[in-house]
């Protein structure tokens, strides 16, 4: 039986894709067989992210509708063993996906798969619904500003009333916060809501913080999750976060202001 | 922080505090009204209008709150009156 896991998030651009892009390549990494589904119908975008998007063939829909195998369909990640990637398909007709289709989809990929990490498209309304139906647990991701996290409070309604778990009166769908996007700059000259400031509005345990990272943006040019760039912060955040994700207890990091290195340690070419 | 922030960041409080204040009224009122029953919101409107036919207030002055102990229900009704 496989864990699954929505990374979800309400609002928009948050950081959803790039999330579900380093979390499932991280527990792939640590040898979990894992896959990751694009939600995100008519807008599919993790497979430029993962860097798979010339391989997409079949996608989830085609699955759904029986024209294609779910191993037809999965996509093979080059660079682990035990990672596969489901794509979302382009199709505009945002019905296309079945709660009877996506649930016979998970129950196949359950019989394989240790994790299913399933990218959520935005918003609160069908889609993102969709995505979260079946999840065992949840990766709310929030940027520290006030709309994202007003949208996080309202994905954790939807988990609590809306999900299988919640209808079916199960035990409750496990939720994680992960702060993304985190300027401890900013937050130190009291611009942006702090780490402590979000964790006391949505009051879900701290599954880590990613700080605002340049590597993002240039993992995501390449089709490399960030995760595999093990120099930078954003990265190591990530790492983090699968191994808290995993039950392990690991100190946050880049909370605070990094201090500026001085001329010297810089001139020999410290980083 | 140099000395001027120091003496600035007294009189004003920081922007984020303010999105934090604003956060955590926004999401109680959110939260009450998911857990509530649907007919919170349309019953909410109709006292308002009752008050409003005696005193002039604001949509927001009303503030309603139904609170489910074991044995029973409570509606917690707080009007703010202009003085
Ligand atoms: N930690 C970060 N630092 C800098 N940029 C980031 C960070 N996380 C995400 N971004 C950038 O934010 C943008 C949105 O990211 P992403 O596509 O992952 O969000 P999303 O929540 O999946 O969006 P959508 O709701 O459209 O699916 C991208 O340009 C990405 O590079
Ligand atoms: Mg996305």
């Amino acid at each position: 039986m496989a864990k699954i896991i929505v990374v979800t998030s309400g609002k928009g651009g948050v950081g959803k894709t790039t999330t579900s892009a380093a979390i499932s390549t991280g527990l792939a990494q640590r040898g979990h067989k894992t896959v990751v589904i694009d939600f995100d119908v008519g807008l599919r975008n993790l497979d430029l992210i993962m860097g798979c998007e010339r391989r997409v063939v079949y996608d989830f829909v085609n699955v759904i509708n029986g024209e294609a195998t779910l191993n037809q369909a999965l996509i093979k990640d080059k660079r682990n063993e035990t990672l596969y990637i489901l794509p979302a398909s382009q199709t505009r007709d945002k019905d296309a996906l079945t709660t009877e289709g996506v649930e016979k989809v998970l129950n196949e990929l359950s019989e394989e798969f240790d994790y299913i990490i399933c990218d959520s498209p935005a918003g609160i309304e069908k889609g993102a619904q969709m995505a979260l139906y079946f999840a065992d647990a949840a990766i709310v991701t929030t940027n520290p500003e006030v709309s994202s996290v007003r949208d996080s409070d309202r994905i954790l309604g939807i988990l609590q009333s809306k999900s299988r778990r919640a209808e079916q009166g199960l035990a409750p769908v496990e939720e994680y916060l992960l702060l993304t996007r985190y300027n401890p700059e900013r937050v130190e000259a009291g611009e942006m809501l702090g780490v402590k400031d979000v964790e006391d509005i949505l009051a879900i345990p701290l599954l880590g913080v990613i700080p605002e990272s340049e590597a993002v943006l240039k993992a995501s040019n390449q089709g490399v999750p960030v995760i595999l760039d093990n120099e930078s912060d954003a990265g190591q955040a990530y790492d983090d976060a699968v191994s808290r994700l995993l039950g392990d207890q690991v100190e946050h990091r880049f909370l605070e202001v990094q201090k500026k290195k001085g001329f010297l340690s810089r001139f020999l070419g410290g980083k | 922080m140099g000395i001027f922030d120091y003496f600035r960041s007294k009189k004003e409080p920081s922007s984020a505090s303010v999105a934090k204040e604003r956060l955590q009224i926004i999401v109680a009122h959110e939260r009450g009204k998911r857990s509530g029953p649907s007919y919170l919101p349309q019953m909410q409107q109709e006292i308002v209008a009752v008050i409003r036919k005696y005193v002039e207030i604001d949509e927001d002055q009303v503030q309603i709150q139904l609170d489910n102990n074991d044995e029973c229900s409570v509606l917690e009704l707080n009007v703010t009156l202009p003085d």
